[in-house]
């Protein structure tokens, strides 16, 4: 028989291994060895801490009451837990890169350290972690009472008043608290020896829960079908599922699982890696399946084979005890003992370090006016005030047991207590991923949620009548119906529970967002905002210190008195000779003054770390014209660099412009060079016959009269030619310069081309000319002379160069809009392709000249009249023969 | 003062190598199965409009095969997740042979 005086003895001999565990892995961490106290296994273990005594004696009690829905406490976390890319991996990364110490201290950080925040969150915390510390204490009680009851000799202690039990409770807890917690002050300076103990009592509390699981699955009921019969026929066989509750208290979990201080003390002031959060993403959601999975039986076990008046919060204990397993009632023992144990004894440190830091530090800083953190004794102080605050929590705790009469279900208190640390959840969020998030805005969102949650679920806890009297439950206060802590805005009716967190949470979102929206956050804010939105894109966030004139040896000496004398030492030269200077004073810069602030608030959090800094270094870190004025020489730098691209790219175009401009003016002096030797070879050729003939009608003075006669109409023919060649160099050279006059009339293009047949052709009718009938009809204004002169040449080309055996002309015609266009296509073989390019340029030619008797200006001075008329000429490849396409506007307005 | 692009972030290149690409289909992955699971445990409210009551017993099944299906599938993210490929800047540092 397992007698209580046993029982007394192994729990103490439990929690002196976990001491000496504990004490091992310090001493262990202190001289660097053990890396496996840092495992990833161990970190997930850590964060077992969710699964209190109110998961071990109340999940159980909560199953026999409601069937499958307490498995929504665990569902919260487990989807928070495979989330973690999105959520926890950033709240981590923060954590880390701001040396955060608890979710006060989150808060009150991104919201420009504002102790004001700090404060108001630690108050939350306190309260809302009263209650589940009582629950705690209330199991283990409870737990006791189970053995005293069993064992009649009771020690000389009467276990059967609860009150007294759990007043020892609460004293061992603290004292252990004590012993565990305060050794080290630096917050963020992690407890090897906390953790493993915490991961150790993991393992008892899984093993315990798993040995009378498989005892009641295949001990009792003979194997998992029977035992899903057992559940099929046992109260609670039919699902009575609360779609309120059901995703109500889904959600309440998930959003306690990130907010309560405890669970934020050991995912990320703990986390010593970021890469333990991947392997806890999956293994802590199956711990706490493996936790949840013998709890309906378990409970099933207990509705089917025990007294009716059993509590059912205790079946973990009664169903073996009934069934006479001393050794796994003990066991049993032992995991609710633990579950309850490491609870309370993070949830202690870290409600500690809050009140500490911040409560206590800052009253502490502005009573001792301005020269505290030289003078003062801030170790002792944080000290003493953390060791307080653990005694002051615990005893809260204690009143709550005492003032909540003990008898309400576990469950329910647990609820109670999630609620009121859950509404730090919108300006926790709002704080990782909304810039615009504002200080005043989260304070008046926390103070919104938190009164309601404490009007609506907390007050009404302590029991009918206690602290809220009865009437104002049924009639509201004064009467004011709409405002009934049960029934708030006069709708009845919902669970107790999901109406607390429905009207809490969205009315604190509410006025979060809201308020945000009307204030402007302060110079720090913004910073801070920044930093922890953008924390996976900036390595270094921008500096919160302006350079000042702070002195260094006043620093050291409030570093000494922090972080303690050693480490802010090396911490000091570190930095001097960071700065290539030697000793232990470095210049005070800015960012040396980031980097101690950072390493000061790992110990005291940031906001008091910012304060203290502040005292030293002259007030304001920060002001807005200097952080413009930081923002501004960024801005004129990027300027200036864009404004070098812009003036580099204008060269480049310009040199560009240059380079082509020098191509242009070389291609035109060689076209300039060409066209002389062209001309002197043009005019050269007549002049030589001329001087020929000449000479040899001035030397022989006997010529035949016909021979003279020849030789003197050579000599006239050259003339002319050369008399041709002027004229037409002449006529091309007042196009090209726009010299010319036109004659405009209205005239039938018949008659143009008519004129110009007569002129080429001269009576010669080798080339047969065919035109369309309808040219016949076509009236236009132009100059006719011009136009005639165009036709001839071209007329005359195809008479010249044509090379068909029956030479034909065809003139085709087609009217556009305003004009009309004349193809002029021979039967000959046509231009050669390469050729076609150049037909239009000065003196090109593409048979021997002689034959052709022009100078190959015809076809240039062809396009310069098009183009005075406001028409063109092209060649029109792929007819069969040559082809010119001239196209003529039918009304030609005067073209300067 | 002209407009000046920001600097480019290497978040929002518009191309990225196979692996790196692979990465953050992971991530979003990730992010999308807490969703999933949502839904999935919000699944059993339909059962509520069956005409029958549902039993317990078949929701334990249904919850803890649900469970055991997401704790498989973040077991199986989380390593590659953590699995970085390294960075381009990083390769600065060595010689890069230009084909």
């Amino acid at each position: 028989m397992l007698t209580f005086n046993l029982l007394l003895l192994v729990c103490l001999a439990y929690v002196a291994f976990l001491f000496a565990v504990a004490f091992l892995a310090e001493k262990r961490a202190e001289r660097g060895q053990g890396s496996w106290l840092r495992s990833p296994m161990v970190y997930t273990l850590s964060l077992s801490i969710y699964c209190t005594a109110w998961t071990f004696y109340g999940a159980v009690g909560n199953a026999a009451r409601n069937g499958l829905e307490f498995v929504t406490i665990y569902l919260g976390p487990t989807l928070v837990m495979i989330g973690w890319w999105a959520l926890l991996r950033k709240l981590v990364r923060i954590g880390r890169a701001q040396r955060i110490t608890s979710i006060a201290d989150l808060i009150s950080s991104r919201y420009g350290k504002s102790t004001a925040l700090g404060v108001i969150v630690t108050v939350m915390a306190v309260v809302g972690t009263t209650p589940y510390i009582a629950l705690q204490l209330q199991s283990v009680t409870l737990s006791f009472a189970v053995f005293a009851g069993n064992d009649a000799t009771g020690g000389g202690w009467d276990p059967s008043d609860l009150n007294f039990s759990a007043l020892w409770v609460a004293a061992g807890l603290a004292v252990f608290t004590l012993l565990f917690g305060t050794r080290s002050i630096d917050a963020n300076e992690r407890h090897h020896g906390v953790v493993m103990a915490i991961a150790l009592e993991a393992i008892v509390k899984l093993v315990a829960l798993l040995a009378v699981g498989i005892f009641v699955v295949w001990g009792v009921a003979g194997g998992p079908g029977a035992m899903l019969d057992l559940i099929d026929t046992a109260p609670v066989g039919a699902w009575e599922l609360r779609p309120g509750r059901w995703v109500g208290l889904m959600f309440l979990s998930a959003a306690a699982f990130l907010t309560l201080p405890r669970m934020f003390q050991v995912m990320v002031v703990e986390n010593s890696d970021e890469r333990h959060l991947a392997t806890a993403s999956w293994a802590f959601p199956l711990y706490l399946m493996l936790i949840s999975l013998f709890v309906l039986p378990i409970a099933v076990t207990g509705l089917a084979h025990l007294p009716g008046d059993a509590n059912p919060d205790l079946f973990v204990l009664t169903v073996p005890l009934a069934f006479d397993q001393d050794i796994l009632a003990m066991l049993s023992f032992l995991g609710g003992f633990s579950s309850a144990t490491s609870m309370v004894i993070v949830a202690a440190i870290a409600l500690s370090t809050m009140v500490s830091n911040h409560i206590v530090l800052p009253v502490w800083l502005n009573s001792q006016q301005g020269g505290a953190a030289l003078s003062g004794d801030v170790r002792g102080v944080l000290l003493l005030s953390r060791r307080v605050s653990i005694c002051v929590i615990l005893a809260l705790g204690y009143i709550y047991f005492r003032l909540s009469g003990a008898g309400a279900a576990l469950a329910a208190i647990g609820l109670v207590s999630f609620t009121g640390v859950a509404q730090v959840l919108p300006a926790m969020l709002g704080g990782l991923f909304w810039r615009g998030a504002t200080r005043v805005g989260a304070i008046a969102g926390l103070v919104v949620g938190f009164s309601i949650w404490g009007w609506t679920l907390f007050l009404p806890s302590f029991g009918e009548g206690s602290v809220i009297p009865a009437t104002v439950l049924a009639e509201g206060p004064f009467g004011v119906g709409w405002l009934r802590p049960h029934a708030l805005f006069g709708i009845d009716g919902i669970d107790r529970v999901v109406h607390a967190v429905l009207w809490s949470m969205v009315l604190n979102t509410g006025v979060f967002v809201f308020t945000s929206f009307l204030t402007f956050p302060q110079p720090l804010e913004r910073l801070q905002g920044a930093a922890f939105v953008q924390v996976f894109r900036r390595s270094a966030g921008p500096r919160g210190w302006a350079d000042n004139r702070a002195e260094t040896e006043d620093l050291l000496v409030m570093a000494q008195r922090i972080i303690g004398a050693a480490e802010a030492q090396a911490l000091f030269s570190r930095a001097a000779e960071a700065q290539g200077k030697g000793g232990y004073l470095p210049d005070a810069t800015p960012a040396f003054l980031e980097t101690l602030e950072r390493q000061l608030a790992g110990s005291v959090g940031a906001a008091t770390a910012h304060a203290m800094l502040g005292q030293i270094t002259g007030g304001s870190s920060l002001s807005v014209e200097e952080l413009m004025r930081v923002a501004d020489e960024t801005a004129q730098i990027m300027e200036y660099s864009s404004r070098l691209e812009a003036q580099s790219a204008e060269l480049g175009r310009t040199a560009g412009q240059l380079r082509e401009a020098n191509e242009k003016l070389t291609a035109l002096s060689i076209q300039k060079d060409a066209f002389l030797s062209q001309i002197s070879h043009e005019l050269r050729t007549p002049m030589t016959s001329i001087r020929a003939f000449s000479e040899i009608l001035r030397d022989s003075g006997a010529l035949e009269e016909g021979e003279r006669t020849k030789y003197s109409s050579i000599i006239h023919g050259e003339a002319q030619r050369l008399t041709r060649l002027l004229d037409d160099l002449l006529d091309l050279s007042v196009l090209e310069n726009g010299q010319v006059t036109l004659n405009l009339a209205e005239v039938r293009l018949a008659d143009i081309l008519d004129r110009a047949e007569a002129a080429a052709l001269s009576g010669d009718a080798s080339l047969v000319v065919r035109r369309d009938a309808a040219i016949a009809d076509a009236v236009l204004t132009t100059d006719p002379d011009r136009l005639a002169q165009v036709f001839i040449n071209l007329i005359s080309n195809a008479q010249k160069y044509c090379d068909g055996s029956a030479p034909e002309l065809t003139i085709a015609i087609r009217f556009a809009d305003a004009s009309m266009t004349l193809d002029f296509i021979d039967n000959g073989t046509g231009i050669p392709r390469e050729s076609q390019a150049m037909i239009f340029e000065k003196f090109s030619r593409l048979s021997d000249h002689r034959a052709a008797g022009g100078a190959g200006l015809g076809l240039a001075i062809c396009r310069e009249v098009m183009a005075r008329l406001g028409g063109r000429i092209a060649y029109l490849p792929g007819q069969g023969g040559a082809a010119f396409r001239v196209t003529i506007p039918l009304g030609l307005a005067q073209v300067a | 003062m002209t407009d000046t692009p920001p600097p480019p972030d290497p978040q929002d290149a518009p191309f990225l190598a196979r692996q790196s690409y692979v990465q953050r289909r992971l991530g979003d992955a990730a992010r999308l199965l807490p969703l999933v699971g949502v839904l999935l445990f919000l699944l059993p409210l339909l059962w509520l409009m069956n005409a029958e009551a549902p039993r317990t017993a078949r929701g334990l099944i249904y919850v803890f095969a649900i469970w055991t299906g997401l704790i498989v599938v973040a077991a199986w993210l989380a390593p590659r997740l953590m699995h970085r490929p390294p960075k381009a800047i990083d390769t600065s540092d060595s010689p890069t042979h230009e084909p």
